[in-house]
């Protein structure tokens, strides 16, 4: 077994996901055989190959994603904030955050 | 009126306005959508809108865009301004953009008219519209079955007569594998072609949005119109578009295609690999020559991609969490709220995946999974570069399996996982893809052939798919 209970509950934490007890069991079970499958990548030696974090076009270096650091007007803060499930502009209102 | 070519010349020849054939394709969709559930919200106001604006451009004689009047479908994780955007979720289930995705603004300013926004996987996540909070969704090229996912909606809307054409996005197989399934060509241009700008991210190193339509031709010209550099998107190539319009008829005689043996082994089933054979032969007769090719690492593309995106979907899904958009669950404290916002509002697929997502990221796991899966990733795409200094194109199927029924395969996640192996692979390595109509099974299961070219080199694959679909490559 490669995932317990308690792995699915820290990492729910962290994705701030409620789930029930029955959902708990669920993804574990099948969290468990997901992960002893993708297991299989261990067959490969890896040492040397670097990591591709995107796909990268040939005109394109890593830093490609930059721009000039310039600011510009962004019209629709008054449309999201008329959408939001609770606003008060210029505010989204939300439960206080209550300290641990 | 069903293709790009038939709406233009009708509105060019005065047989019918833009606003006649807008109400034709909301009148058929009124009449079967009940039962297929492709479309889940129709802007007709919008449409309407910009039909007149296209009929009063033809009445005043001024030129018309290459997509004038033409009914387009768009699936629901695309940002359509004021237009519900639900991504199949409860998460989202009143959200109004207040913006246009980029790809959406160049259809309309090539005339294009917008339905509506169609049905899919919960945030893109699956492989047969199973995982849609609003219902399933009808293969009307096989009764019954699914019509595959996640872009099911727009496959079937497109394939059902319910718009000329249709966007789908593709992250693992999600435009190619509905295509198959529901008979039609569809494409992914290569990763960065088409701006994501206004795409709800799922998974951000591998969505692409990209075309359905009835026929390659159109495939071409929807490719076209959206294709091309978007300042909004920094991961969009100022690569130059090409005219794909023109490259459909080069000659295909003497294209080197590659036959990979491990697309080849035992996992397919038998009335597919037969359609796909024939298929290749008829590859042959036009004077492609194949040969065989290795991509050694097939094996562990599902792991991989399995550990990406889910990854990259954790993190993109942290979002969601009742501040800003979408419903809000009731509770005294933030974190709480965001725990029951976010319990309640995805799905089972969805949740999966992020919790997958979250532990392969995690403090412990991070260099055995992601990182591992990072590098496996930089070895999938050099095949494929390796592969393409000997051939032009690589042909394969593009599912192992055909069309199931609804329900059929609900129980087991890894299993719908697995049956992703032969589209994943091209979307790891960022290539562009088509698949295209090949044959059906006992005349009733729509199969596809996926022809894979090089990046950025889409003019290639659609001239493949072109002359393998006038040669009558759909009824193999």
């Amino acid at each position: 077994m490669k995932i317990s209970r308690e792995d699915v509950l820290r990492v729910a934490e962290l994705a701030y996901l409620d789930l029930s007890e029955e959902e708990l069991e669920k993804y574990r079970a099948q969290l468990d055989d997901i992960l002893e499958y993708i297991g299989k990548l261990n067959e490969l030696d890896t040492r040397e190959v670097p990591p591709m974090a995107q796909v990268l076009a040939d005109d394109q270096t890593a830093d490609a994603t930059l721009r000039e650091d310039l600011v510009v007007p962004c019209a629709v803060a008054d449309e999201v904030l008329g959408h939001a499930p609770d606003s008060e502009p210029p505010y989204f209102r939300v439960p206080k955050v209550i300290e641990r | 009126m069903s293709t790009i070519h038939e709406v233009r010349e009708a509105i060019a020849a005065k047989k019918a306005s833009a606003r006649e054939i807008t109400a034709d394709y909301f009148k058929r969709i009124a009449a079967r959508n009940g039962e297929l559930n492709a479309y889940l919200t129709l802007s007709e106001e919008r449409a309407y809108k910009q039909a007149d604006r296209v009929d009063a451009q033809a009445a005043a004689g001024k030129p018309l865009g290459p997509l004038a009047g033409v009914p387009i479908a768009v699936k629901d994780v695309i940002s359509t301004r004021g237009i519900r955007t639900t991504c199949s979720s409860k998460i989202l289930t009143n959200y109004l953009p207040p913006y246009d995705a980029t790809a959406v603004a160049r259809l309309e300013a090539a005339g294009a008219v917008i339905l509506g926004k169609t049905n899919c996987d919960e945030f893109a996540m699956g492989s047969s519209n199973e995982n849609s909070a609003y219902g399933n969704v009808q293969n009307p090229a096989a009764p019954g079955c699914v019509p595959g996912g996640s872009s099911g909606g727009s496959a079937a809307a497109v394939a059902a007569d319910l718009a000329v054409a249709a966007l789908g996005t593709d992250t693992g197989g999600s435009i190619r594998q509905p295509g198959s399934f529901c008979g039609i060509p569809a494409m992914m241009g290569s990763y960065g072609r088409v701006s994501r700008y206004g795409l709800i991210a799922f998974a951000s190193s591998l969505d692409r949005i990209g075309p359905f339509a009835q026929n390659v031709a159109d495939v071409a010209a929807v490719l076209k119109v959206m294709a091309g550099r978007d300042a909004n998107d920094s991961t969009s190539t100022t690569a130059p578009v090409e005219d794909y319009s023109a490259a459909l008829n080069r000659p295909v005689k003497g294209m080197k295609i590659g036959i990979a043996k491990e697309y080849f082994g035992t996992g397919m089933h038998p009335g597919v690999r037969e359609k796909v054979d024939a298929g290749i032969e008829l590859l042959r007769k036009l004077g492609c020559r194949s040969q065989e090719i290795h991509l050694p690492h097939t094996d562990y593309a599902i792991a991989t991609y399995y550990i990406i995106a889910t990854a990259e979907a954790s993190s993109n899904l942290a979002r969601y969490d009742g501040v800003r958009y979408g419903p809000r669950a009731e509770a005294d404290a933030l974190t709480a709220m965001y725990r029951k916002t976010r319990g309640a509002g995805f799905g089972p697929e969805v949740k999966r995946r992020i919790v997958l997502g979250t532990y392969v990221l995690s403090a412990g796991y991070y260099d055995a999974y992601y990182l591992k899966g990072q590098k496996v990733r930089t070895l999938i795409a050099e095949d494929f570069r390796k592969a393409f200094l000997e051939v032009d194109a690589i042909v394969t199927p593009t599912s192992p399996v055909p069309p199931f029924q609804i329900g059929e395969r609900v129980d087991d996640p890894l299993e719908m996982y697995l049956a992703d192996i032969y589209t994943v692979t091209g979307s790891l390595a960022g290539l562009p893809g088509i698949s295209v109509p090949c044959g059906k099974i006992a005349d009733k299961l729509p199969v596809g052939l996926q022809i894979l070219g090089p990046a950025f080199r889409e003019a290639q694959v659609l001239q493949l798919a072109h002359a393998f679909e006038q040669a009558g490559g759909a009824s193999v």
